[in-house]
């Protein structure tokens, strides 16, 4: 199944920087996802947008997962050339993931 | 000491609707209402408006938002708090009183100021130091003749990220509108906690938790269904009328989030930890001006319906920087469209983006050829589909507007000169102004307040 199906994102901008949210909609949904959606895996879906390293940040609080993404914005939010500046839509590109 | 305080969000960023925050002015039972208008470059864009008018720089919307706000903020006593000050408070503290004088009402504004980093402090190249691993900006401000910012300076602005210190002055000295440059979006809304809870500015425990709630508040639509909202799997009813929020604020600085009845949109789990989430880059340590916040060990509950209930979160001491957004002129950027459709749209699309890339790739560096409809919002990614129509997006960096402008000029000529059945020419040519940050020593940079009263 998609990462669509059982869990919904946001995606936010600081500079070349992407944010991208993995919020499960059932909390007990949480650990496998911690299990299955790990920084490889990431890095390894999102292979053409995000160029730099990915740090992946648990949130148990909020049962959440964050993953921040260095080099995601062709430059960053103010010079990029690409027609989603911020990457407001890579949430959906997370969320097209198959685990 | 008040036992609660209601502060309502009714804008999160320049372009944002008008109407939810007389909604909130109207019917929120407010006591602070704020507006957050800032994003990055807008500050830049208003000095760049500044450079031409001295006695403009300051939001654009302002005019339209306080003619319709201020009645409502009088009459229920609600005090305002809003960064459309931009590139210039002092300007926009005037044009309030104008308004006000027109409207007969009484009130007194506090104008912060204190940002601008290059005119009010006269900060030169040695003040600054690096922020993350930016070389660029470094080089950028060494070759720029401080302390003048003009028409003719490639860098345009340089505002710090002030914190609460300023509004907090501004708010013991019972101003009712509090209008001000770049200050830490979290901040706007800090200061009315400590000011009424009579918080003490180094208790970061209590800064931090006060953080978070500014933070989930700052974007005001984005935690009520906007940027949220997915028919599919996130359903969100009567969107077009979309309310914005308020937070009870509670002294031990917890609070609940909620929004006016009957407005439309919705306050859930789901849009809360969105919103806790957005633009986090480290949530162990959410660096503001007035303390480096926790986000770790916050709580969020759902108490009722559209009623978010916050707690915990924490922080640490304040950093000893603070945060400099340089706006620069980049380039010109220039940029051409067409559409293809039906039978073989996307082989066409791409022979006519090939057709431009070979014509002008001896000219510039940077060319970005998009299929909109295919591989613009994932580029260089394997998730693509097949569609019925596909749209050529031409996009390049140019030093001059007149370069710039060739890329529409030669999307246009694709109509005779390229693929069959090309059609919808679009062109656009516009100065792009990047922004970079650095970082500057706290001592050297402090808010400037100035008082305006009407009547």
């Amino acid at each position: 199944m998609k990462l669509y199906d059982i869990a919904h994102s946001r995606a936010g901008d600081k500079g070349n920087i992407s944010t991208l949210s993995l919020i499960p909609y059932d909390e007990n949904d949480y650990e496998m996802l911690c299990q299955k959606v790990t920084v490889e895996n990431v890095k390894k879906h999102m292979k053409g947008i995000v160029s730099g390293e990915i740090v992946r940040y648990e949130m148990p609080n909020i049962s959440s997962l964050l993953f921040v993404c260095q080099d995601a914005l062709a430059g960053g939010v103010t010079t990029s050339l690409r027609i989603d500046t911020h990457g407001k839509a890579l949430s959906y590109a997370l969320l097209e993931m198959e685990i | 000491m008040k036992q609660k305080i209601r502060i309502g969000c009714g804008a999160g960023f320049s372009g944002d609707r008008i109407e939810p925050a007389i909604v909130l002015a109207e019917k929120g039972e407010l006591d602070y209402l704020v507006l957050e208008c800032l994003a990055e470059r807008t500050i830049a864009l208003a000095n760049k408006r500044k450079i031409q008018d001295p006695t403009k720089g300051y939001d654009p919307l302002l005019e339209r938002r306080i003619e319709t706000l201020l009645p409502h903020l009088v009459k229920n006593n609600i005090r305002l708090i809003t960064n459309m000050g931009a590139a210039n408070p002092i300007e926009g503290a005037k044009k309030i009183i104008e308004i006000a004088q027109k409207q007969g009402l009484k009130v007194k504004i506090a104008a912060v100021s204190g940002d601008d980093v290059i005119s009010d402090f006269r900060l030169g190249n040695d003040d600054f130091v690096k922020f993350g691993n930016e070389d660029f900006t470094l080089e950028l401000i060494e070759k720029h003749q401080f302390p003048v910012t003009n028409n003719k300076s490639t860098i345009i602005s340089a505002n710090a990220y002030l914190g609460i210190e300023g509004i907090l002055e501004a708010l013991e000295a019972d101003a009712q509108i509090i209008i001000t440059g770049r200050v830490a979006d979290p901040s706007l809304f800090l200061a009315p906690m400590i000011h009424e809870f009579g918080w003490k500015t180094d208790d970061y425990d209590l800064l931090g938790k006060g953080t978070v709630i500014g933070h989930l508040m700052e974007c005001a639509g984005q935690i009520t269904g906007g940027y949220f909202a997915d028919p599919i799997k996130k359903p969100i009813e009567n969107m077009e009328n979309l309310g914005h929020p308020f937070a009870d604020v509670f002294p031990e600085g917890s609070a609940v989030i909620s929004k006016v009845e009957e407005t439309g949109g919705i306050i859930n789990l789901q849009t809360a930890k969105e919103q806790l989430l957005y633009e986090v880059i480290n949530p162990n340590e959410y660096y503001t001006p007035d303390v480096i916040a926790d986000f770790t060990s916050v709580k969020l509950e759902e108490i009722g319906k559209n009623q978010i209930k916050v707690t915990g979160g924490g922080g640490k001491t304040k950093p000893e920087t603070y945060k400099v957004s340089v706006g620069y002129k980049a380039f010109w950027q220039g940029e051409g469209e067409i559409s293809y459709a039906g039978s073989s749209a996307l082989e066409r699309a791409k022979l006519a983006g090939e057709t431009i890339e070979k014509r002008l790739k001896s000219q510039f560096e940077e060319i970005q050829v998009d299929y909109i409809g295919q591989n613009s919002i994932f580029p260089n990614s394997e998730l693509q589909y097949q569609n019925s129509e596909v749209r050529l997006r031409v996009a390049t960096k140019a030093q001059t507007q007149a370069e710039a402008t060739l890329i529409g000029e030669e999307v246009e000529a694709l109509y005779t000169n390229g693929p069959a059945g090309g059609g919808g020419v679009r062109k656009y040519v516009n100065e792009v102004i990047g922004i970079v940050s650095v970082l500057v020593d706290r001592d050297k940079v402090k808010p400037i307040v100035a008082y305006f009263e009407s009547l």
